[in-house]
């Protein structure tokens, strides 16, 4: 820049080329202050501690972006959809726990700090066998091969009590005494606080994978595996790499899951958690990067948040899944990218009246569903546990029929409504599609 | 170095109990513009799918130069330097056009499996995909998803994916079919100049093109051989004007 013979140009283009810079990493920093800063905001300055509900929430969340991120790996960029992710994580904790147990006794002498990337490569040592035997196919038989792996080891892992500890699981002790910071990891905020370093490594590490010559090939082999044969790649090792790299990935959350519980039972290995990975990866939108990060924090926070307020949250789960599948192949970054082409055309404020019109009846309809769901639970379990249905600060009658039947046409009349709304929400959604985007040359 | 000759001796193919190359012996010399003809049927995409390794043969002998190829996995082939490209459009469809060009770079510029190199990085390998991008009238249209391009941009694609690798033998499937005549034009003179130097063959159904581009001529009917040669040999030989050109002309 010092050059005074630099033409304008260049100098404007190097400064352009500086500000592309800062905007490609600025989302990182931003995850940076936003991760390290949110626990403060729910800080309890009464009592001068952490709210231990946030920071445990908070770490759930941050072990299952790399989770979910390490899944989607394989199947938004790869095309592969594995059941035995949560082998990867799961053994890479078991693993964890016998390591912490080493340290802890002395026999290990490796800081806190660097016990993740241990985990990472027990994970990866893992995933190297069992990448071995599953990769040789791909699409279906490759997903049933992986759901074969994850009753397999279940199976073993309540079976085979020296290392697994059968089914109560292998506890361990995660103050071990040895840390390049002299922290003792007592408190959930430094752990909290180690997940945050280990997660943006680890998403950092996966973000830059997807920009490396097996990253691509990946997405290559993901949309044609036989041409990727004639430009001279085996789609088979292209598979294995990849597999063996997001078991790497996936044992890192693994033993920040080990570091946080301090127990790890067959439930971090089971096929439950897998599909978990799929919801987030899903929800979130696997055909981008980031989409899975989305997921992670939208289902942990479901998981944690919802499921305090009700008993069912399992249930609205698994309909918005039903409901992405079908209506937002793309996951929720996949509506916003819609949008795209739409924004640039200046067009969005077009979209606002539209959008309105169809929120309402879907509130309607939403209503009368989460009515109808929650009634039916406190008919059964919610009466057992001696719960009252609460809603708006009222107690609700559930014995009469005035809540079911108000429930009852909420759904029934907001979702016709909706279906009229939407068919007319899709004719200026295309019509403005059409404008934005001239028409490809054929 | 010379371009590599290509050499079938007796190469036959079976689908269960059905015959589909019912033993083919042909030599395909250094440099030759080689076109393979014969109507719907005949087997010259299934002996395309032998060369290239996509299925094996189920007797004979394959051999470019003096390497073996029958028994080679595709990608093996590929990278002893024999590329091909497909009637049936094969891209990576959600991938970028300027992507679908570097991923078929990658191998041939000993990238293999490399998880360690950042791809933005690589300027030799970028502007390489960007020059081959020009070559094939593709620049404007690098950042358009590949599955989105026109019918005759993707075929041009098609031809660009199978030259990127450098391969000194290039197999071009149909690679006109069902293009209007200004687009057969244009392609015509994007093979006549991508394939410079290289050993071509190619399957092809428009007569114009065969004659137009090929120095050498072989004609398939039901999976044998039943003439080879020059062009103006080929167009006179009676067997066919009778199996081939006659059908066509009557």
């Amino acid at each position: 820049m010092s050059d005074a013979a630099q033409t304008p140009t260049l100098r404007v283009m190097s400064r352009r080329h500086a500000a592309a810079r800062t905007v490609r990493y600025w989302p990182w920093l931003a995850a940076l202050v936003v991760s390290v800063a949110l626990p403060w905001l729910f800080y309890d300055w009464q009592h001068s501690r952490q709210a231990g509900f946030v920071v445990s929430m908070l770490s759930q969340t941050g072990m299952m972006i790399i989770f979910a991120l390490s899944f989607n790996m394989l199947m938004g960029q790869a095309g592969l959809l594995s059941f035995c992710h949560s082998v990867l994580f799961g053994l890479a904790g078991y693993a964890t726990v016998h390591l912490l147990n080493a340290a802890g006794d002395g026999d290990l002498p490796v800081p806190m700090e660097l016990i993740p990337l241990l985990a990472g490569f027990s994970g990866l040592s893992f995933a190297i066998v069992f990448g071995y035997i599953s990769t040789k196919q791909r699409s279906t038989a490759f997903a049933m091969i992986t759901l074969g792996i994850v009753q397999l080891v279940t199976s073993a892992a309540t079976m085979f009590h020296h290392f697994f500890g059968g089914e109560g699981g292998v506890k361990t002790d995660r103050v071990i005494n040895n840390s390049l910071f002299g922290l003792d990891y007592a408190q959930g905020i430094q752990v909290y606080y180690l997940i945050v370093a280990w997660m943006l490594i680890a998403a950092a590490g996966m973000y830059f994978h997807t920009m490396t010559p097996l990253g691509r090939m990946a997405n290559a082999c993901r949309d044609n595996h036989e041409r990727a044969q004639f430009v001279g790649y085996d789609p088979r090792i292209v598979r294995f790499q990849q597999f063996a790299l997001a078991g790497f990935y996936a044992g890192i959350g693994g033993g920040l899951y080990a570091i946080t519980y301090e127990i790890v039972t067959f439930d971090a290995v089971a096929a439950p958690l897998a599909g978990n990975a799929l919801l987030m990866a899903y929800i979130g939108g696997a055909t981008t990067f980031f989409g899975p990060v989305l997921g992670a924090i939208l289902i942990t926070v479901m998981q944690s948040g919802v499921s305090l307020m009700s008993n069912s949250w399992l249930i609205y789960v698994g309909v918005l899944f039903i409901a992405m599948v079908t209506f937002a192949p793309g996951g929720l970054t996949g509506i916003v990218l819609e949008h795209a082409p739409i924004a640039r055309a200046g067009l969005l404020r077009r979209l606002l009246v539209p959008y309105l019109r169809i929120a309402l009846p879907g509130l309607i309809m939403l209503f009368g569903f989460v009515g109808l769901v929650e009634l039916l639970s406190f008919l059964t379990i919610g009466m057992a546990q001696g719960k009252k249905f609460v809603l708006f600060e009222q107690a609700i009658d559930i014995g009469g029929a005035g809540p079911w039947l108000v429930a009852l046409v909420c759904l029934l009349g907001g979702g016709f409504w909706l279906t009229r709304e939407g068919a007319r929400f899709r004719q200026v959604w295309n019509s403005l599609i059409d404008i934005a985007r001239p028409a490809e040359p054929r | 170095m010379s371009p590599p000759s290509l050499s079938l001796s007796d190469v036959t193919k079976n689908f269960g109990p059905t015959e589909i190359i019912r033993g083919v012996s042909l030599t395909i010399a250094a440099g030759e513009r080689h076109a393979l003809i014969g109507p719907n049927g005949a087997g010259k995409t299934t002996l395309f799918n032998l060369i290239s390794g996509r299925f094996p043969i189920t007797a004979g002998e394959i051999r470019l130069n003096d390497t073996r190829l029958d028994g080679l996995p595709p990608h093996r082939i590929n990278r002893l330097g024999l590329s091909r490209s497909f009637q049936i459009t094969s891209i990576f469809h959600r991938l970028s056009v300027f992507e679908n060009v570097r991923c078929s770079l990658l191998w041939s510029r000993g990238y293999r499996y490399s998880f360690w190199n950042a791809l933005g990085r690589q300027r030799a390998l970028n502007q390489e995909t960007e020059r081959l991008l020009e070559e094939l009238n593709l620049a404007d249209r690098r950042d358009v998803q590949a599955g989105l391009l026109s019918y005759a941009e993707q075929r041009a694609l098609e031809i660009g994916m199978t030259i990127a690798g450098g391969a000194e033998m290039i197999l071009l499937d149909e690679p006109t079919a069902g293009m209007s005549h200004s687009e057969t034009e244009y392609a015509v003179a994007l093979i006549r100049r991508v394939t410079q130097g290289k050993t071509l063959v190619m399957v092809e159904h428009d007569m114009r093109v065969v004659f137009d581009l090929a120095d050498t001529i072989t004609v398939l009917v039901y999976g044998k051989v039943i003439a080879s040669g020059p062009p103006a040999t080929i167009r006179s030989n009676p067997a066919v004007q009778e199996a081939y050109l006659g059908a066509l002309a009557a």
